[in-house]
């Protein structure tokens, strides 16, 4: 389709601003840009049809299945939206005098009381605007406390090679040196390797528990204590949390610090990339280490973005949390894993898991001995699915297992989508054997074929140049 | 009470059933019993859809919105056309993941595709990424793309944005850098003091435009001398200046960043904000985050993909030139749409009523004994008065339904954005003259 500067034409324009009732200040020219901005030029129904036209092109949770593992599709409830809009919580600039924002106060509160109780921890920030943020926060958490303390040559962080690229890359942003260690082969941590890398030096350890291949790590307690006795910190990355809301916390694990996605596991909408929020909680004595804003606040402490984050993120996820509650809440995981386990057990006889056993919220599929009985891939694979209207699942992740496949069907789909959807990939796989050729070349029904990412990365264009 | 599991009971059983298990729990042996949750979670119980919209409009009522809005300082009060607020909240758009998957993802694409060609086009930059977290992030993030090897001090004014500075230091403490402050004079950013910094270690200058106390800075000027000391230039934009100032290319910044707010995003007591992000030709590899790039398909046909994914955490795992894996792309989506329903005209107009609102504030303001520019350099939409008894004048024009400025040491920061009318003003600055009289 045509992009919006195609469609522009000169003269074009709304009207959305009142005339200016006051004497017009000239700015002085040497402050004057040459040219006004070549935006494009378009009346209200241009811009209107052109957003309309785009959004038929996106794929979101309320369209369809959205199995897409590590991510936590789930339904986005409407009331949240609604109530994220209100003027009371749109209209607050957030340097309003104190007594003027005592809702928002609250809405921070009352979510932080609700989001600590959930993950065993005792003080919260809402400032990190995504789990990646989330975790900066938290391993600068860990910095501050061992520089609080002298102890200057903590200069490793443990990472299992299982984990999400994110935490190598926040352990070097905070400048830690980054031990990878190997995970034992069901993606759980390899007790004699952390041990191994453990030493005066180790700052801390990052873990996902359940982990990136959705087994729950037995050994939790045993690593944590390891990591304490060693003097260094366990920070809990809460990608994974959806498994285990009300059944296990983080807190009572052994962990420190956690960052939880509140885009995510709190049901707040992901936007197609963004806004979402990492609540970065931690135990009272890392409290003092806590990011605030300079300008809200006081000078003094760690920041990682202005004022308190995304504060109408966190509206929506107290939203949910207040209608789910004591009982909805372990529900909602439980409900979660039942519906992993159950889809797993559905597709089990075609497409075969990586680990046969019990999952927690999400699986794996290795489609390594497939791959190599019929030469389809797991790309393949995943873009045949679009054909049927399901959005794939994660590829390729975690690195650990070879052509795989994650799904995660989340607690809010039912019996009957999950039946469908082991449907689709019991036909999915007949047809692998029947015609592979077919689909190396899905998606067939798709609003495109498959992109040529090495020509976008070999020429770059990212944006639009108007023809000379 | 509430839930979103749409499963039946008897489902779930069934569910069950077919696993050969009896209870949920049973799904959870690999937890040891000891760290189980015990009683539950000393929680309230759940509310319906009711109910939780009765308890969240009771806290929204808790807060004052004022009427009219006399303060900035990094959150700005401007009109928000209704298209702008009805677009993102299209449910594709507002519940799609990152665009993983292009086949179905092509909207996403490529409204964020429109969205870095309109971030060009408004800063005069060659390359946009596809938006980080806010303007602060957005400053950490450039600084980090300004380091080598040899070069590893950040210098920033201390005329930007209080928590701008305080976030660059965070990430400069974090990769073990240093960040130094170039000190002030008369409201905007020591020529002197900056010349004497630029030592052969410093990396990148940021300078704020206009800047934390509206002052607009010789831009050009200080960013010759970063150039001159083989620095690189970064410069923090206000983007609805650009409507009318001269633009960080023109300015000769190396890196575009600044908080995206103003494009249509409401105040929200701080976010979700939007951190714009863009560069020169030169630099593109080195930008952090999303980038979006053009490409064909299968079929010959232009389309749209995540593009340079190879500068990212998830191929570069530490040695990634930085650990973000998202934007905000609603917010990038909301301001796409508010500069393409303002347009060229729209946006320039924006600008200029700042202006000149600000400036009619500020001369009427000064009429009242006692008040008094505090900096009298050349400014945009906000500026510094002195103020007796500020405490009691913003008291008495908040009991108005006016929030005034921001009161800080030097006295009180003012704003005045297209939205105030002469007639709001007026009223303010009588009530000003009435408490101090």
């Amino acid at each position: 389709m045509k992009l919006i500067f195609e469609k522009s034409a000169p003269g074009r324009r709304s009207q959305l601003l009142d005339r200016c009732d006051v004497e017009q200040f000239e700015l002085p020219e040497k402050f004057k840009r040459a040219e006004k901005a070549p935006l494009p030029q378009l009346s209200e129904i241009d811009v209107d049809r052109h957003y309309s036209e785009l959004n038929t092109r996106v794929h979101g949770v309320n369209t369809s299945f959205y199995p897409l593992g590590s991510c936590t599709m789930k339904y986005n409830p409407r009331v949240n939206e609604e109530i994220a809009a209100l003027p009371g919580f749109t209209g607050i600039h957030p340097l309003a005098p104190e007594y003027s924002v005592q809702g928002c106060k609250e809405v921070i509160a009352t979510a932080k009381k609700y989001l600590c109780e959930i993950s065993g921890m005792d003080d919260m920030t809402f400032q990190p605007a995504a789990g990646a943020h989330g975790e900066f926060t938290g391993v600068m958490l860990i910095k501050q406390y061992h520089q609080s303390r002298g102890d200057q040559k903590r200069c490793k962080i443990i990472v299992p090679d299982s984990a999400h690229g994110t935490n190598p890359a926040t352990a070097a942003m905070c400048g830690f040196e980054v031990v990878n260690i190997a995970s034992a082969p069901d993606g759980c941590v390899d007790i004699e390797a952390l041990k191994a890398a453990l030493g005066d030096d180790t700052a801390g350890l990052m873990l996902t528990n359940p982990n990136t291949v959705g087994l729950f790590d037995e050994n939790i307690l045993e690593i944590t204590r390891l990591v304490h006795e060693a003097g260094g910190l366990c920070y809990y990355d809460g990608a994974n949390l959806n498994a285990v809301m009300g059944v296990v916390r983080p807190g009572d694990m052994g962990f420190d610090c956690t960052h939880m996605n509140l885009h995510k596991t709190f049901s707040t909408p992901h936007g197609g990339g963004g806004p979402g929020a990492g609540a970065v909680g931690c135990k009272a004595f890392l409290a003092p280490f806590l990011p605030k804003s300079a300008l809200m606040d006081e000078e003094g402490h760690i920041q990682v973005r202005s004022f308190e984050g995304n504060f109408l993120i966190v509206v929506r996820a107290l939203a949910y949390l207040l209608t789910l509650g004591k009982e909805g809440i372990p529900e909602a995981s439980t409900n979660a894993v039942l519906n992993a386990n159950y889809l797993m057990h559905q597709i089990k006889g075609t497409f075969e898991p990586a680990f046969d056993r019990i999952c927690m919220h999400e699986f794996v599929l290795d489609l390594g001995a497939f791959k190599k009985e019929t030469g389809v891939s797991a790309l393949d694979v995943a873009k045949t699915l679009i054909d049927y209207g399901m959005h794939p699942p994660t590829m390729y992740f975690p690195l650990i297992v070879h052509e795989a496949l994650m799904l995660e069907p989340t607690e809010t789909e039912s019996k009957d989508t999950l039946d469908w959807a082991a449907e689709v990939f019991r036909k999915v796989y007949e047809l692998a054997h029947q015609d592979p050729e077919y689909m190396h070349e899905a998606p067939h029904h798709a609003q495109i074929g498959r992109p040529d990412e090495v020509l976008a990365a070999r020429k770059p264009v990212v944006r639009f140049r108007p023809a000379e | 009470m509430g839930s979103y599991v749409p499963s039946s009971m008897e489902q779930r059983d069934e569910m069950l059933k077919a696993l050969g298990l009896s209870s949920v729990l049973e799904l959870y042996k690999d937890v040891p019993e000891e760290m189980l949750v015990k009683g539950g979670l000393d929680l309230p119980e759940g509310m319906s859809e009711m109910g939780t919209m009765r308890a969240m409009s009771a806290m929204a009522a808790k807060n004052i919105v004022f009427g009219t809005v006399l303060r900035g300082a990094g959150s700005y009060d401007h009109y928000i056309p209704s298209i702008v607020k009805t677009v993102p909240a299209k449910e594709e758009f507002l519940t799609a993941y990152t665009p993983y998957q292009a086949e179905m993802s092509q909207g996403v694409l490529q409204s964020i595709f429109e969205y870095q060609t309109m971030i060009c086009q408004l800063t005069g930059m060659d390359v946009s990424n596809a938006s980080v977290y806010d303007g602060a992030s957005a400053a950490a993030e450039a600084a980090a793309m300004c380091r080598g090897r040899k070069r590893t001090v950040t210098l920033i004014s201390a005329a930007a944005h209080p928590d701008v500075i305080n976030t660059v230091r965070t990430y400069c403490m974090g990769s073990g850098t240093e960040m130094r402050i170039v000190p002030a004079r008369d409201g905007k950013t020591d020529p002197e003091a900056l010349k004497e910094m630029l030592t052969d270690d410093v990396a990148g200058f940021y300078l704020q435009q206009p800047n934390f106390y509206g002052q607009i800075e010789d831009a050009e000027e200080l960013g010759a001398m970063a150039h001159e000391a083989g620095a690189m230039f970064i410069m923090g934009v206000n983007p609805i200046s650009l409507g009318i100032m001269k633009t960080p290319a023109e300015c000769g910044a190396d890196i575009a960043v600044g908080e995206g707010q103003p494009l249509g995003m409401p105040m929200a007591y701080g976010g979700p904000y939007l951190g714009f992000m863009a560069t020169t030709e030169k630099n593109m590899r080195k930008l952090p985050g999303r980038i979006v790039g053009e490409t064909v398909d299968s079929r010959g046909e232009r389309c749209y993909v995540l593009s340079l994914q190879a500068r990212e955490q998830h191929i570069r795992r530490e040695k990634a030139s930085s650990n973000i894996c998202s934007n905000e792309a609603l917010c990038a989506l909301t301001a796409s749409v508010y500069m393409a329903a303002m347009g060229p005209d729209g946006i320039a107009d924006a600008a200029a009523q700042c202006l000149s609102k600000a400036h009619y504030l500020a001369k009427q303001l000064c009429t009242v004994k006692g008040v008094e520019l505090v900096y009298t350099g050349d400014f945009f939409h906000e500026f510094v008065t002195t103020m007796p008894e500020k405490d009691k004048v913003l008291k008495a024009l908040e009991d108005a339904g006016i929030l005034g400025g921001l009161p800080i040491e030097e006295g009180v920061l003012w704003c005045a954005t297209e939205k105030v009318s002469k007639a709001e003003m007026d009223r303010a600055v009588s009530i000003v003259k009435e408490v101090l009289a």
